[in-house]
């Protein structure tokens, strides 16, 4: 069977991408397999200025999973497009660029300046990081900001897709999903991290400098298929499914529940290589379990009698 | 530039060390060399046993110690401090471990210059394969603050150059150390200083060779999760404070490049 998934009119190799944040610009991993074959690198988060991010400690590890509050640390877009954008490999892979910003203009400004490149597939836009102190979490809590933004961005961003990048942390992720439609996203991308907190009971201090960070790894993927069963019965276009993916098995989970693709994140830390045996280990499990197609398998999640 | 790579290699040996010590504590690790054309001491490895479930998501960073042609094996020294090298502890030979090094840039190394190495407790460890690969040992003196008994450590390896050992017994015993720190970094103001150790014990020393306008190196260690400059979770403030990866614009850096 043929791996290649479309979304939006995105053509992958296969459903599998790289989580913004934890694969830097992917060259970091060229050492440990071929970034060719992964369906796709989504970049670190990018801003108009160069950012410092938070204080040290950064990431603190919980059971099952990570918390971190990196900040959206960055060399600002113009350093990304000039010195970073030449060395990646989109020729032969999906590069897609992922979008900070602190208002709905300066998001239309940053999509701007990124569509006009060759390089760059896809626009996904983080109206979910729980680690700034603007934009970030606080637009994707609001379904007005969260179409506002994703209106801004497309129309900048001329043929370029939009993907709106959504969190767990809101009520109702269905009214979410629907308001970045609505904006008019061409795809979905969820969940970013969950809030959490790890505090250390002898020393008395917070184990992250930023108190509270983003919960990541597989500890959240009940929650993220939760979410994405949600957002994929909430909306006709398509959603790539992120959180806590760590073996073949998860990214079919993810599929089953109607995901076109999904994203890795933080089992890219369980070993340097894990995106790229990731891709082979999905090739193996399709053909053990005999699927015929994606289309015929994606959603088919099969609920009551 | 040296190729990194990820292996599942298996433990040859664990040895304890310190008996005197907390049993369990202090160990070499000797695993099977993953197929490196090379390394520079200086440069870490990411280890992950492969019997972790998830409940332990990252690799844990160490110095790489020594690297043996005879045994084909790369050693490093760990103390079991935390969950994740408290279950380290608990591999035996024949045992699975994904490794992925080397690892970072690594100590400068002038044959002909004097070099002091200013080692404090488990700091030790990189200064073992570096006292090893050195032309002239002689050249090099160790001085090697510890805190618990010194065959808790890799002490005896530097049989070949001069050094001694500043043991700290009390919180008495700190201006004393401090002290002599400052004096030895002045005494090598015109070589080569090199030091690896806990944060405070590496600011006297950048602290003082700014002062004396000496050359020297710090080694440091932060938590990090990919080790390969992705994550951006064990960054350091360089010189003009922006934040740089511990894991490749380090570990090592020139005393006047970063913030401790």
């Amino acid at each position: 069977m043929d791996l290649a998934v479309d979304v939006a009119g995105l053509k992958l190799k296969n459903p599998i991408l790289t989580a913004s944040g934890t694969y830097g610009f992917g060259v970091e991993f060229s050492a440990f397999g071929d970034l060719a074959a992964l369906g796709g690198i989504v970049a670190k988060g990018l801003s108009l200025k160069p950012r410092e991010g938070n204080p040290m400690p950064r990431i603190a590890e919980t059971p099952c999973g990570m918390l971190n509050a990196i900040g959206i640390q960055n060399p600002g877009v113009e350093a990304f497009v000039d010195k970073i954008l030449p060395a990646m490999p989109w020729k032969e892979t999906a590069v897609v660029a992922n979008l900070y910003a602190c208002d709905a203009q300066e998001f239309g400004e940053l999509a701007g300046i990124l569509a006009a490149e060759q390089g760059i597939a896809a626009l996904e836009v983080n109206v979910s990081c729980p680690n700034v102190s603007q934009g970030g979490a606080l637009f994707g809590a609001d379904p007005g900001q969260i179409a506002r933004v994703t209106e801004a961005v497309k129309n900048k961003a001329g043929t370029k897709p939009v993907w709106v990048k959504l969190s767990p942390n809101v009520t109702d992720v269905a009214v979410c999903a629907r308001a970045a439609e609505q904006g008019g996203a061409d795809a979905l991308s969820l969940i970013n991290t969950l809030t959490g907190m790890a505090v250390d009971a002898r020393t008395r201090r917070p184990r992250l400098a930023n108190v509270v960070g983003g919960l990541s790894g597989p500890a959240i993927k009940p929650v993220a298929l939760r979410c994405v069963h949600q957002a994929v019965q909430a909306v006709s276009i398509p959603v790539v499914g992120i959180g806590g993916i760590s073996c073949a098995e998860d990214v079919l989970e993810f599929l089953l529940v109607g995901a076109h693709a999904v994203q890795v994140g933080t089992a890219n830390f369980l070993r340097p290589d894990f995106a790229f045996r990731l891709v082979d280990e999905l090739e193996e499990m399709v053909q053990s379990l005999r699927l015929s197609s994606w289309e015929e398998y994606r959603g088919s999640l099969e609920i009551g009698n | 530039m040296l190729k990194k790579v990820c292996r599942e290699v298996t433990v040859e040996k664990m040895l304890p060390f310190g008996q005197s010590a907390r049993v369990g504590e202090f160990f070499e690790l000797r695993f099977e060399n993953p197929g490196w054309s090379g390394w520079r001491p200086g440069q870490f490895v990411m280890i992950r046993p492969s019997d972790w479930d998830q409940s332990l998501i990252w690799g844990r960073p160490f110095s790489i110690s020594r690297v043996s042609e005879a045994e084909n094996t790369v050693s490093v020294f760990f103390q079991s401090v935390g969950r994740g090298t408290g279950r380290m502890a608990q591999l035996a030979p024949g045992d699975k471990v994904t490794v992925w090094g080397p690892l970072g840039n690594s100590f400068a190394m002038e044959p002909d210059t004097p070099t002091l190495l200013l080692a404090g407790g488990v700091g030790i460890a990189p200064f073992v394969g570096y006292a090893e690969q050195h032309p002239h040992p002689e050249k090099l003196e160790l001085v090697f603050a510890h805190r618990l008994p010194r065959e808790c450590y890799p002490y005896e390896d530097f049989a070949a150059c001069t050094h001694s050992c500043l043991e700290e017994h009390s919180p008495d015993d700190l201006p004393r150390i401090i002290d002599t720190l400052q004096h030895k970094v002045r005494e090598y103001r015109d070589g080569l200083i090199l030091c690896c150790g806990p944060t405070p014990f590496m600011r006297t020393v950048q602290t003082a060779a700014l002062k004396v306008g000496a050359r020297a190196q710090v080694s440091l260690e932060n938590r990090m999760a990919c080790g390969v400059g992705a994550c951006l979770g064990c960054v350091c403030k360089d010189g003009k404070g922006h934040h740089v990866q511990t894991c490749t614009r380090g570990p090592v850096f020139w005393a006047q490049d970063v913030t401790l």
